[in-house]
């Protein structure tokens, strides 16, 4: 478990912190030179560079060991894609997404509308483009702060260890007994839902998956040498956490964060899709797909399976690229 | 053994006792008053003061919540104004129909899901293990309210195989009675968790394979087939059983929005519409069900964890 965290930072080989440079060398057996108490800024440098130099010529930067990881390109292509198509496409395709026409209603694809209308007379294109940008926004935001928020969570509760661990556990435990989507349809017919409260109470609820496992994390990197290493050499715990935990947990953490994108997807379609999402006229795949299903019966393809599609394909997208990552940091530790 | 699940229980009920302080907390959210929200916009001032003190509401919090927590242990969940019924009597009358549906879908994904992960991992990287991978994937990058519409789309819509709808019937006995209308709920709850089923399995499958009992196995002349059957399954099996326990919120998550789709007469509907008609206690009544189900849910998980590894021992 500690081999997948060691040295799994992106471009963590180019700059070594000297933390976690004094991880990897064997303690002195003999115990001849004295423990690695308050380096000068000198002396330091120096086993920067030792550490450094034989490593850049093994090792290849992360970005270039990616590269090499097809499924994971494929996915970044795939979202970059996807994003161009949500915030640059409306700049070049023009449509009404605001003003209801009843005499387009639910026209088939053709000149004018390549993926036709809906029943209130948007064009279908024009539309998955808009409900594209919060389902992004919304989802880039809440990985990122429940990542950040729950890494945080884990690694003070995993490093300071006893009553404290036990008590910030528990209360993981408890908002992580209740599946999120209750608790979203609960506090979606409580408040009206805006992209903000979303961003928040999403992150209310994502934070727990990285909190418990960065925690598992810091357990195994609390007894590691570098950090008594720091202790003796009168570090505190807020730096220990901050310095040499989180950064040595970031491949962790980093793998997570695409997965909770593609789950923040899904279940920001899901909510739009059973009507607690952003109220009209917020437009969503979700919402979308759940006002074409009424014409399911009636033929009107296009108003069910675009949407449907670029729900799926996004998510697929971020999965790829979680793989991918988790892929070339596995790889980059037997490379090692 | 006997400290290990002492200390478990204890744990567990003391995730118990949070949850009833969280619900509480969402109960006491509702912005403006509890009675104004219930009893709605034309209720004079004195209706509202004696909903107050016929509900406790004008007692301290914690007085409140003990009240509350009280309530709870006694079965008692709350009252819908809505529907005018006990949250309880409720939840007595469509838990059993969850029941068969998950019942049934949870029993087929680990008939299909056990056997494929196992074949996966003995054919690793060959088209079979490529092609179930793949399929997993999508499976699980997909709502699954999108894969229930596909399957309304072509087996409801395009070849008229399988009714649209689940069964109307209002009791578990009619919901049995009705095998083709439970046709396509179950199989998009089972395919939802074969995905992810598969997947764990593959990988302890996989793991094991690797064990030195494994080659042991074979050196010694076992034919395949027993080295699958009584060294590899049995062990596989183990991570599995724990995430059968874990699994208990996606299970629920992917019920409700299931039951939605399909209008399957169960507490997944009926949560959605508590939540259409603003109706919290029902809300309110059934997280605290579906809390006290993931909580068992992962107790069971860790205690059958501990019993079928002998090593597992957490002192």
């Amino acid at each position: 478990m500690t081999e997948t965290v060691r040295g799994t930072r992106p471009g963590e080989d180019a700059r070594p912190v000297a933390g976690t440079g004094l991880g990897h060398r064997a303690p002195d057996p003999g115990g001849t030179a004295p423990a690695p108490v308050a380096l000068t800024a000198e002396e330091s440098d120096v086993l920067r560079t030792a550490e450094a130099e034989p490593r850049r010529g093994r090792r290849r930067s992360f970005a270039a060991a990616f590269v090499e990881n097809r499924t994971g390109v494929a996915g970044l292509g795939v979202v970059v894609t996807v994003a161009a198509f949500c915030f640059l496409g409306p700049l070049v395709y023009h449509s009404d997404q605001v003003h209801a026409n009843i005499a387009l209603t639910n026209l088939a694809p053709g000149a004018g509308h390549p993926l036709g209308t809906d029943a209130n007379g948007f064009d279908i294109l024009g539309r998955l483009m808009v409900g594209g940008q919060s389902a992004l926004e919304i989802s880039l935001a809440v990985a990122l702060v429940a990542t950040c928020f729950g890494a945080l969570w884990g690694a003070v509760s995993g490093y300071t260890g006893g009553a404290i661990d036990a008590v910030m556990m528990r209360i993981v435990d408890v908002v992580i007994a209740v599946p999120a989507i209750f608790l979203l349809i609960y506090l979606a017919t409580v408040f009206r839902p805006t992209v903000p409260l979303l961003i928040v109470v999403l992150s209310l609820l994502s934070w727990l998956g990285p909190a418990r496992l960065v925690r598992g994390e810091a357990l195994s990197l609390r007894t590691r040498e570098f950090v008594d290493a720091v202790r003796a050499a009168g570090g505190r715990s807020s730096r220990i956490v901050g310095r040499h935990i989180l950064p040595n947990a970031l491949g962790t953490i980093s793998v997570n964060a695409t997965f909770q994108v593609a789950d923040a997807i899904i279940i920001l379609a899901t909510l739009s899709f059973l009507g607690f999402g952003l109220p009209p006229p917020a437009v969503s795949w979700g919402g979308m797909l759940s006002q074409g299903t009424t014409y399911l019966l009636d033929g009107y393809w296009w108003e069910v399976y675009p949407a449907g599609l670029i729900v799926m394909v996004t998510v697929v997208a971020f999965n790829f690229i979680g793989d991918g990552l988790r892929d070339t940091l596995d790889a980059r530790l037997r490379e090692r | 053994m006997i400290g290990y699940t002492l200390r478990r229980l204890v744990q567990a009920a003391v995730v118990l006792l949070g949850l009833t302080v969280l619900v509480f907390a969402l109960e006491h959210m509702i912005p403006g008053n509890l009675a104004r929200a219930i009893l709605g916009p034309r209720a004079g001032p004195a209706e509202i003061a004696a909903f107050d003190r016929l509900n406790g509401l004008e007692r301290p919090v914690v007085s409140q919540y003990l009240t509350f927590l009280s309530h709870v242990l006694h079965g008692n969940l709350g009252y819908s104004y809505r529907l005018n019924q006990s949250v309880d009597s409720l939840v007595a009358h469509e838990l059993p129909n969850d029941l068969i549906l998950v019942g049934i879908a949870l029993l087929l994904a680990l008939a299909i899901s056990i056997p494929l992960g196992v074949a996966q991992a003995v054919r690793r990287n060959r088209v079979l293990d490529h092609v179930a991978t793949g399929v997993s994937f999508l499976l699980y990058s997909m709502p699954s309210y999108w894969l229930g519409l596909l399957l309304i789309a072509g087996l409801a819509i395009g070849v008229h195989v399988f009714p649209p709808e689940a069964p109307q019937a209002v009791s578990p006995a009619g919901v049995l009675a009705d095998p083709r209308a439970l046709v396509l709920p179950v199989v998009t709850l089972t395919l939802v968790n074969v995905a992810l089923f598969a997947r764990y399995m593959r990988s302890a499958a996989v793991d094991t394979l690797a064990q030195d009992y494994v080659r042991l196995a074979r050196a010694k002349g076992l034919p395949a087939r027993m080295v699958l059957w009584r060294h590899v399954l049995g062990n596989s099996l183990v991570p599995v059983v724990t995430l059968l326990g874990l699994s208990v919120p996606a299970v629920l998550t992917t019920g409700l929005v299931v039951e939605y789709v399909f209008n399957f007469p169960g507490l997944g509907l009926t949560y959605y519409n508590a939540a259409v008609n603003a109706d919290y206690p029902v809300e309110l009544g059934i997280t605290v069900i579906v809390g006290i189900a993931t909580v068992l849910g992962s107790l069971l998980a860790d205690l059958a964890y501990a019993v079928l590894d002998p090593r597992v021992r957490y002192d």
